[in-house]
């Protein structure tokens, strides 16, 4: 008997939702303003959705009724991406040690 | 590319992602982190050019958009002040919702480019998610707009409730159920669309009735619903990247959620159901006679503080209101030259995001190493000189620890009382967000310093 390629899927969901729990958990309370911010910017990997939207018009007709949500869904998560990630790295590189010089 | 040489590099990306998070454990492999994280998007973007294929004009245009919102979302990284984290982190999560939306809405209507099945003939399985990932999605845009509106106070932060309010939600939300149930049957685009405008309106219900004070929880909340509509589209999409990026996202939220539900003793339901302030004015209104108040001037603060040995600061909302972490930084500096030794102390739900107050000390400069979590300093008040409370109120109310009448009570709080002195920054003595009067504001060992918090500070630096 085959099994269905979406219980793969479903344990793999399963399993990360595990993962992201002890992985969290892990997590400083100090950086939990830039662990929002950097979950918010790979959940945008949605953007790779976005892409395939897009670029799924016929030969020749770029904008299908289709392929337009897939442009405005792209330039939604390339906010998320880039605003995300920059974000996080500016907080992250304002975080520092005490200077051991006195 | 091969379908299975693209599956394995989605699957590098999303482990990249877990490691993205693994790294924010300590400030120091945090940076690392975040590159991690950047790769593994590079990764899942390059991938699925290649695996699509496509590079005719359409693939110009793919590359424009992106860097339209990328010089966006760049433009507002570097512009944006600490002290609007919670805003933009709330605009953020509407735009993946949105994001998931537009996705399920060009799944929907050409299921054919993403192997899906025909038009009006999607497979069950794709359309169960799809319906899912758009509702998740509407929800997370509405009510994240809400909440960015509320935050950034265009919209009153006071909950907003209603008769029947809860039955409306529950209601909606069967109504939600019973459309996927017909749409799978009739594959009708009407109850598609119906669907997403009954999400949009269930999203902008559920966050109304929260409060100001609340948004923590809110904000942690979307941050989950945010990865769960990622999830959902990528079961549709058979993306592993999405799959795990979406659990990871979802999971993190929820825990952020748990963590501020306890920091302030409250059920997630309770907080959800809204209405806080607006429950609880019985039990304080009857003892409105005037109590005696020490008050002082920035004068009296440099004095005790000179005289002390050890100093705790507890930061809150009112510190990020009035910018006044700079200023702080540069008070505590005048006192470590004079040898007296300066820690912080952070509630876990000060500010309007699980973070907020460490960020805005990072900004400032504050080493990370002198900032404290609530359970690692609560001790040391006791042994403390001086509590300088900045901006902060609810969390510091003793009678969280001794009045099981009040709305507060059971919450945990900074033994700020157990301080030789403190000193208590604030506009007012008007009550805090929970609607309650503070008995620190009349204890014997507490000083008033009625002013603005930046320029309280300013004036304590010059005294000192």
């Amino acid at each position: 008997m085959e099994i269905d390629p979406f219980i793969f899927r479903l344990s793999i969901f399963i399993l990360s939702i595990f993962v992201g729990y002890y992985v969290v958990w892990s997590v400083t309370p100090s950086l939990h303003t830039p662990l929002m911010s950097v979950t918010n910017a790979i959940s945008s990997v949605i953007i790779v959705g976005a892409i395939i939207a897009a670029l799924s018009g016929s030969d020749g007709v770029v904008f299908s009724s289709s392929s337009i949500y897939g442009f405005l869904a792209i330039i939604l998560a390339a906010v998320n991406i880039f605003g995300g990630f920059l974000v996080t790295q500016r907080m992250l590189a304002m975080y520092k040690k005490k200077k051991k010089d006195k | 590319m091969s379908a299975n040489l693209s599956a394995i590099l989605y699957l590098v990306s999303g482990v990249l992602f877990i490691l993205a998070l693994r790294g924010l454990s300590s400030p120091e492999t945090s940076r690392q982190g975040n590159l991690f994280g950047i790769i593994g998007m590079i990764i899942a973007v390059t991938v699925t050019f290649l695996s699509v294929g496509n590079f005719s004009s359409g693939f110009i245009y793919v590359l424009i958009f992106l860097a339209i919102g990328g010089s966006i979302g760049a433009f507002i990284a570097y512009r944006i002040p600490m002290t609007a984290m919670p805003e933009l982190v709330a605009g953020f999560h509407s735009l993946v919702g949105l994001a998931a939306v537009f996705v399920a809405i060009s799944a929907f209507i050409n299921p054919s480019a993403f192997n899906l099945g025909t038009p009006g003939n999607i497979k069950l399985a794709s359309l169960i998610e799809m319906a899912i990932g758009a509702a998740v999605g509407a929800i997370t845009f509405s009510g994240s707009v809400i909440a960015f509106l509320k935050l950034q106070g265009i919209m009153s932060g006071a909950p907003i409730t209603f008769k029947g309010q809860h039955l409306l939600n529950a209601l909606l939300l069967l109504l939600i159920v019973i459309l996927t149930i017909y749409l799978c049957s009739t594959q009708s685009a009407n109850l598609f669309w119906i669907l997403i405008a009954v999400s949009f309106l269930i999203g902008f219900l559920i966050i109304i009735p929260i409060g100001g004070a609340d948004m923590p929880v809110v904000i942690s909340m979307l941050n989950s619903y945010s990865g769960w509509a990622a999830a959902g589209i990528g079961f549709t999409l058979e993306n592993t990247a999405l799959i795990i990026t979406g659990a990871l996202v979802g999971s993190s939220g929820a825990i952020l959620s748990y963590i501020m539900c306890k920091g302030m003793n409250r059920s997630f339901f309770n907080v959800i159901l809204g209405g806080f302030g607006a429950t609880d004015q019985k039990s304080q209104s009857q003892n409105k006679e005037q109590r005696p108040v020490k008050s002082g001037n920035a004068d009296d603060a440099a004095f005790l503080m000179k005289n002390a040995s050890s100093i705790i600061i507890v930061p809150g909302y009112g510190m990020a209101v009035a910018q006044a972490q700079h200023a702080l930084r540069e008070m505590v500096d005048t006192l470590k030259k004079n040898d007296i030794k300066v820690s912080y102390a952070i509630h876990p739900v000060a500010g309007r995001m699980p973070g907020h107050m460490n960020v805005l000390l990072a900004e400032a400069n504050v080493p990370y190493d002198e900032v404290f979590e609530l359970e690692e300093i609560n001790n040391d008040f006791a042994n403390a000189d001086v509590a300088f409370v900045i901006g902060a109120n609810d969390v510091t109310n003793p009678v969280a620890k001794t009045d099981p009448q009040s709305p507060i009570y059971g919450m945990p709080v900074l033994d700020v009382e157990k301080c030789k002195s403190v000193l208590f920054v604030k506009r007012s003595l008007s009550p805090g967000y929970a609607g309650i009067d503070n008995d620190l504001f009349y204890k014997e060992n507490t000083l008033m310093l009625f002013a603005d918090a930046k320029k309280m500070t300013e004036d304590i630096t010059k005294n000192l």
